[in-house]
């Protein structure tokens, strides 16, 4: 079946017309067009937004909003978004950078949207004309979501806060094996005092690794300290099976990578 | 379906044409231009073997509709070459080896002509990146990369 599209100025306009039943969101094109061209014949329309807000970056008093139609390149090179540079890389190469969308990582289904995974560790809050929601709640709910994402926004972490890993078995650039990433903040002693740790390719979306998380508190990121935390990171893992990887061989390295990302 | 206009210059030319709504600038280029240059491998976004410049910036033809393309200036590999002159990028392709079967060539072309639009002596590695998006399942790539460092510095022996 053909595709129609719609082109709105509007975020208002575009979620009137995106209640129609079979129309999609046309973000980057990336997962959308994709998936028309592998025959899925659900969407027969196609709704986009033309307004400029939604791609802009606005970066003040240690908080970050990023409208939902920027792209993985331009938060790459965005001289303020240094510490999200490395998780906006792992997507894609540089022509899918050029074209997919922080919105539309949102909604990718795994193995899939590894900058979501870093937006979870972050704790972001995904905005649209409706409200705003906390992301963890966003993702839990996507799959009904008819409300245009508008922006994400976070606070910026403070420097060598936030880590971040892509494992792909294709070099330079390849499909998650997992991704995985951490806010850690620790006291002058090197105790950890919080952790938001997120894992992608370890469920159907990205989640959060609560039990790891507890497990770090009051640790240092030593090879004991961590030890803990790398016994329960599978706790709640459902990975998923593709030809990338098994769910088994996902559960299998998961610790060793998280043991590497922490100790990094 | 209704038929949608459609207008860019593609090599600096300009083209306009109706298409049905949804329908790929690969298509539409391949198709209703009859520039054939852009390739149609995966249609999912992984092999870059449709890999245009749009704007300046590399876009995978098969996964941007042409309607959202209308005033944008879009350059392929079948615009390089001039007056009968293969461009340095397609001259190095040529002399390196780099293109074996060819189904990828153009859009390695295209890929490595952004980098070095940017950077125009990039390391290897920087090369390595920038064809990252980019399958090609005859050469092992070494020639290719090597064929972008080489007509880097022939371009820079020209500069200078």
């Amino acid at each position: 079946m053909a595709l129609a599209l719609q082109t709105f100025s509007t975020v208002r306009d575009a979620n009137a017309a995106l209640q129609a039943a079979g129309t999609r969101y046309l973000g980057g094109g990336t997962l959308v067009v994709r998936a028309a061209n592998e025959g899925d014949v659900s969407t027969s329309s196609l709704v986009r937004v033309t307004d400029p807000g939604l791609s802009q970056i606005t970066v003040s008093g240690g908080k970050a909003r990023i409208g939902a139609s920027v792209t993985m390149a331009a938060i790459a090179r965005h001289p303020d978004l240094a510490s999200l540079a490395p998780a906006a890389r792992a997507v894609g190469g540089p022509a899918i950078r050029n074209m997919a969308t922080v919105g539309g990582n949102l909604f990718a289904p795994a193995p899939y949207g590894d900058f979501t995974v870093a937006l979870l560790a972050l704790d972001a809050t995904v905005s649209a004309d409706d409200g705003e929601t906390p992301i963890e709640k966003f993702l839990a709910g996507r799959d009904g979501n008819r409300a245009i994402v508008t922006s994400i926004a976070f606070a910026l972490p403070p420097q060598g806060g936030f880590r971040f890993l892509k494992v792909s078995r294709v070099k330079p650039k390849g499909i998650s094996v997992l991704s995985i990433a951490a806010l850690i903040a620790q006291a002058p002693d090197g105790t950890v005092t919080s952790a938001r740790i997120a894992f992608g390719c370890m469920a159907d979306r990205p989640m959060r690794a609560v039990a790891a998380e507890k497990a770090l508190l009051g640790k240092r990121l030593t090879k004991d300290g961590i030890a803990a935390a790398l016994a329960v990171a599978g706790e709640g893992t459902a990975p998923i099976t593709d030809p990338i990887a098994s769910a088994w061989y996902r559960a299998e390295v998961l610790p060793v990578h998280l043991g590497r990302l922490l100790l990094a | 379906m209704a038929k949608v206009p459609v207008q860019f210059t593609l090599n600096g030319s300009e083209k306009a044409e109706f298409v049905d709504s949804g329908t790929t600038l690969l298509h539409a280029l391949r198709d209703k231009i009859g520039d054939t240059s852009p390739k149609g491998g995966c249609h999912q976004g992984t092999c870059g073997a449709c890999s245009v410049i749009v704007d300046g910036e590399l876009r995978l033809s098969c996964l941007t509709l042409a309607e959202t393309c209308n005033g944008a200036a879009i350059l392929t590999t079948a615009g390089l070459a001039e007056a009968g002159v293969l461009h340095p990028l397609q001259r190095a392709f040529l002399d390196a080896f780099a293109t074996q079967c060819g189904f990828c060539t153009p859009g390695m072309i295209m890929a490595a002509k952004v980098l070095l639009d940017h950077t125009p002596n990039p390391s290897r590695d920087e090369v390595v990146e920038a064809l990252s998006g980019n399958i090609c399942r005859c050469t092992g790539y070494e020639p290719i990369i090597q064929a972008v460092l080489s007509a880097a510095r022939s371009n820079s022996q020209n500069a200078a």
